[in-house]
């Protein structure tokens, strides 16, 4: 008998990032760090660089995780977690190793310590939260942040207006390194979620999460929205789900159609400022990668059917 | 007990692999290469079992450490000059944080100006962080100092990392004579590592996260105040090793020829055996001279310094490195630490980007200090080429 896939319905339901912490109501990150941590399980030692979640996770003498937890700086995270893992496997502990950083600490100031622990191979799970821009400070934009968008250092001037160049492709960055397990993740596709962390968890050596975490104060959204903006983000093409293991590609969630990015873009204040020919761009840019994700051999297997009913919003997304 | 002819680096090596190290991060540099080079080798020989990583950065490689560290296991890294800059960032992670690393900095001059010879201009900065930090004169005294570094850092009274500092090539690079102990000898003295706190899914905590005014001070607080008290243990551990070894360095500091003294020199480094030779010929001539070889900055040993200047009329301080538009920070050290003494107290910089240091150098030093030259003041440079 197969043995059936973990779902959101019967994943772990204890909390290892407990209720009281400081996040933003719709926050996107929360949400994700609550339930890569709730399947992963209370054998884990977490490390969190600077970010949101240091900061509304933990502050002397009170945290809101319930497992192990470490901070020190902002450009470590692949670094402190290998050594962590080194320490634990030398004392032949097989306790589960993550580090959860933001755009900036993944995408910019952490990418060389990350690509060490990548190289290495090290025992150690890399979660990366991805809200495209430097939330925790104030919004300034970053490596992650798309084309078009209004940050406090890419501001909507007289004579510039957003960010001028598009977001880098993290995942190609990390796959091209051999590693393990690498997948990109949304919130509102939480079966899909589930998965990955599942099959994450399952495996040694090193993993890399990524995943799309709406943020309501940087993105300028409703907090109602958070989810709207996940599947939103997916079905126009700024996000795509999909992992790569042994250094195949499979996209786990194909959209049926592509939907205009302005459909996206009209619910965020970030992106409200865009003219039609930066949304043209933006959009021409989104269409290019779209054919290569979706319409090339790059993709190397077909997803398996019958998944794409359980990656919607709604009754399925209730316990996330 | 083996006799074996070793490099300063390779002394170190040798300590390490024999105190147990569970977990070595590094990152090449010269003139620490030989150190990771020669631990390499013994694990990839199956010598040593430490599960040894590579890193990407010194800055990743201390980071490493903080982390290892922070599951409870014994870690050793090493570093000069540009890596310990690079470093700076987290080795102030690592005492607020009570984790018990010991790190080898073979001191190099750091910046725009130099090359990669003995300076202590990486080291000294670093004094503020809240590492131990000492200065050691021979291979065998490398060997040594390591093997008390983990018995001091590991000591539950101290709980702190500790930067032991050897001179780039005099030292790193030149071979002498080293005898090494048993293994079952250092076991004997060195006992397993039993952290205090530590990453532990049985019973978790969190280590080092977010602090407001609210507590931030009181840490600090802690931190000098530990720091004060440690003096006295470094001095017990050296009694200690040389109660197991027959070996011992007066802990934290090491007088010579001070019983009458009049005119003193304080040192530190592989300069001190110069020195010795300099005192030595100065009181074939009968002039009352000794010197003081200062081991640790830090913990900083106010009284045992004070208890052997007692008497002395006249001192200078020798700086291999300066704070510009300061002074050596050796001697800003001993000037605040003997204020109210009354003797004149003078600074002698010599040696700096590696520049020789010669019996000649340190009687130059102390006819300014038998002289009462400057009257506490000044700053002597030594050796420096003519046309200045």
């Amino acid at each position: 008998m197969v043995e059936k896939a973990m779902t959101i319905k019967t994943m772990p339901q204890e909390d290892q990032l407990g209720s009281g912490h400081g996040a933003c109501g719709g926050c996107g990150l929360s949400t994700a760090v609550n339930n890569v941590l709730r399947i992963l399980g209370p054998d884990t030692v977490v490390y969190a660089p600077a970010s949101c979640l240091l900061v509304f996770s933990a502050a002397y003498p009170i945290s809101a995780f319930k497992v192990p937890f470490i901070y020190s700086a902002f450009e470590n995270t692949g670094a402190v977690i290998s050594g962590i893992s080194a320490g634990l496997r030398k004392q032949g502990k097989q306790t589960y190793v993550v580090g959860i950083a933001g755009d900036g600490g993944t995408f910019d100031i952490g990418l060389q310590a990350l690509a060490g622990a990548a190289e290495r191979n090290d025992d150690v799970l890399y979660v990366c939260v991805d809200n495209e821009a430097y939330m925790n400070t104030g919004t300034q934009r970053s490596g992650s942040t798309p084309f078009g968008a209004w940050t406090t250092t890419t501001p909507v001037g007289s004579k510039t207006q957003g960010k001028r160049s598009f977001k880098k492709d993290m995942m190609c960055v990390v796959a091209g390194q051999d590693v393990a397990y690498a997948a990109t993740l949304s919130i509102a596709h939480p079966n899909d979620f589930v998965k990955k962390v599942e099959k994450a968890k399952a495996m040694r050596g090193f993993r890399f999460l990524h995943i799309m975490t709406p943020c309501t104060s940087g993105w300028k959204t409703d907090p109602a929205v958070t989810y709207d903006l996940a599947r939103l983000a997916v079905e126009t093409g700024m996000w795509a789900l999909y992992e790569i293991e042994n250094g195949e590609t499979t996209v786990t969630y194909r959209p049926e159609e592509m939907l205009p990015v302005e459909n996206y873009l009209k619910l965020q204040g970030r992106f409200r400022h865009m003219s039609k020919e930066d949304i043209d761009t933006l959009q021409r840019w989104l269409c290019k990668r779209w054919d290569q994700r979706y319409h090339t051999d790059m993709v190397s297997k077909e997803e398996p059917k019958g998944d794409k009913e359980l990656a919607m919003c709604g009754e399925e997304t209730e316990g996330l | 007990m083996k006799v074996k002819v070793l490099s300063g680096d390779h002394a170190v090596a040798y300590a390490v692999k024999m105190c147990n190290v569970d977990v070595i991060p590094n990152y090449p540099i010269t003139p620490q290469t030989l150190i990771i080079e020669k631990l390499s080798d013994f694990v990839f020989d199956g010598e040593c079992d430490a599960t040894f990583m590579p890193a990407d950065s010194e800055h990743s490689a201390m980071s490493m450490a903080i982390g290892a560290a922070a599951t409870g296991v014994r870690t050793f890294t090493a570093t000069a000059s540009q890596g310990l800059a690079l470093m700076h960032e987290m080795l102030y992670v690592a005492p607020q944080t009570r984790l018990p690393i010991v790190m080898a900095n073979v001191n190099r001059s750091l910046g725009a100006g130099s090359g990669i010879w003995a300076e202590y201009n990486d080291s000294m900065p670093e004094r503020e962080s809240g590492w131990m930090q000492c200065y050691v004169e021979d291979a065998q005294e490398a060997f040594d100092t390591i093997v008390q570094a983990y018995r001091l850092c590991e000591d539950q009274r101290v709980m702190l990392p500790l930067m032991m500092c050897l001179d780039a090539f005099v030292l790193s690079h030149t071979v002498e004579k080293v005898l090494l102990p048993e293994q079952a000898e250092v076991d004997a003295f060195l006992p397993r590592f039993r952290p205090l706190n530590f990453l532990d899914t049985q019973n978790p905590k969190f280590i080092n996260i977010a602090v407001t005014p609210a507590h931030s001070m009181e840490m600090r607080y802690q931190l000098d105040h530990l720091m004060r008290e440690t003096s006295s243990v470094v001095d017990e551990v050296d009694a200690l090793f040389g109660k197991h070894f027959g070996r011992s360095y007066g802990g934290s500091i090491q007088p010579y020829r001070m019983e009458d003294a009049e005119h003193a020199l304080i040192t530190l480094g592989t300069a001190t055996s110069t020195a010795r030779v300099a005192v030595d010929e100065l009181r074939k001539e009968g002039k009352k001279v000794g010197l003081i070889k200062l081991k640790y900055i830090r913990p900083f040993p106010h009284e045992q310094l004070r208890k052997a200047l007692r008497g002395v009329s006249s001192l200078g301080v020798f700086d291999r490195s300066i704070a510009v538009n300061g002074f050596g920070p050796v001697f800003t050290e001993v000037r605040n630490s003997c204020y109210g003494m009354g003797m004149p107290i003078t600074n002698h910089i010599a040696g700096i980007g590696g520049r020789d240091l010669t019996v000649a150098t340190f009687k130059g030093m102390f006819e300014k200090i038998m002289r009462k030259e400057g009257a506490g003041r000044d700053c002597f440079w030594h050796g420096l080429r003519g046309d200045m």
